[in-house]
């Protein structure tokens, strides 16, 4: 049975890693939320990239966040990711199969899955 | 949406929008009848504001002109025979009360029932996405009873946000093993 004992542990492991949490991010994903997103299937989307981060061991260089709609609605779900001095990659139409990839090739390998991106898919 | 968890989902992110400190989400089945109530202590919104938001056409946004939340709720509602009422106080006409509660029935037994879906994603994703506001969850099963309330847990984790994985991880874990316990 989960019980709250089992929270103050997480409290103890944390008590380290707290400020390392804050603004130290290299990368950031971001998952559209909103109605379009939710609809199209973002979240399962999001999870994948919550869960594959933390698997990974990228957590603390890498930070997933929720956001608005992004303007793209028939594209959702859509997933931005930024990473500074590159420019803004946008993932479309996403799955939480192919978050996978995404992370490993692009988030850890540093190649972006080019046949996800919005420019890929609009010109095809 | 493919799930009522998702219509959740959607509607409590109104809550949040609205600066809400607390969210309580509450469904409560008995018999063929399944009752969801979304409340909060935002700013609510103003009586002509509430007539609105049933309109699809009504949105906060400022991108584009057209808001799907509510509407997809009382799609989602209607279609089984049942309805969605939204009541809201707004902060300037009440100040110390303000807030808004949506409420809506379903009837599941109803060929165009929505499933219920994965209510438990969706409280990870609404913890995760707001881990500064708490949220009550309630799901009353005929009885059985599936509850979650962020500020127990706060009192347990001190200043470990929310959103910590490890703590999402328990949350979820808490629970799953809440409904699979029969």
């Amino acid at each position: 049975m989960k019980s709250l004992a089992e929270l103050a542990a997480i409290r103890e492991k944390m008590k380290d890693k707290v400020v390392l949490r804050e603004g130290t991010s290299d990368t950031r994903i971001v998952v559209g939320m909103a109605t379009c997103g939710i609809a199209a299937g973002a979240r399962p989307v999001l999870s994948a990239f919550v869960e594959g981060i933390n698997n990974e061991g990228l957590a603390s260089s890498v930070t997933v966040s929720q956001t608005g709609c992004i303007g793209i609605c028939q594209y959702e779900p859509v997933v931005e990711v930024f990473q500074p001095g590159k420019e803004k990659v946008t993932y479309v139409k996403m799955t939480a199969e192919k978050v996978e990839k995404v992370i490993a090739e692009h988030i850890k390998g540093g190649k972006v899955v080019e046949e996800y991106t919005y420019n890929y898919t609009v010109k095809a | 949406m493919k799930e009522l968890s998702l219509n959740v989902l959607d509607i409590a992110k109104n809550s949040v929008k609205a600066n809400a400190t607390l969210i309580g989400i509450s469904l409560v089945e008995e018999g063929n009848k399944l009752t969801l109530t979304i409340t909060d202590n935002g700013c609510g919104m103003k009586p002509e504001v509430v007539e609105t938001v049933v309109n699809p056409f009504y949105t906060t946004r400022t991108t584009r002109k057209v808001g799907m939340g509510v509407p997809l709720l009382i799609l989602a509602a209607e279609q089984t025979g049942g309805n969605v009422t939204v009541s809201s106080r707004h902060e300037e006409a009440y100040p110390q009360d303000h807030g808004t509660v949506v409420t809506a029935v379903f009837y599941t037994d109803h060929i165009d029932f929505t499933p219920i879906g994965d209510l438990v994603s969706t409280m990870e994703t609404l913890i995760m996405g707001s881990p500064e506001i708490d949220f009550t969850f309630v799901h009353d099963r005929n009885g059985k009873i599936v509850e979650l309330d962020t500020r127990q847990l706060r009192e347990v984790l001190g200043d470990v946000p929310l959103d910590s994985f490890e703590v999402i991880q328990w949350i979820g874990d808490f629970l799953r093993e809440q409904y699979s316990a029969e």
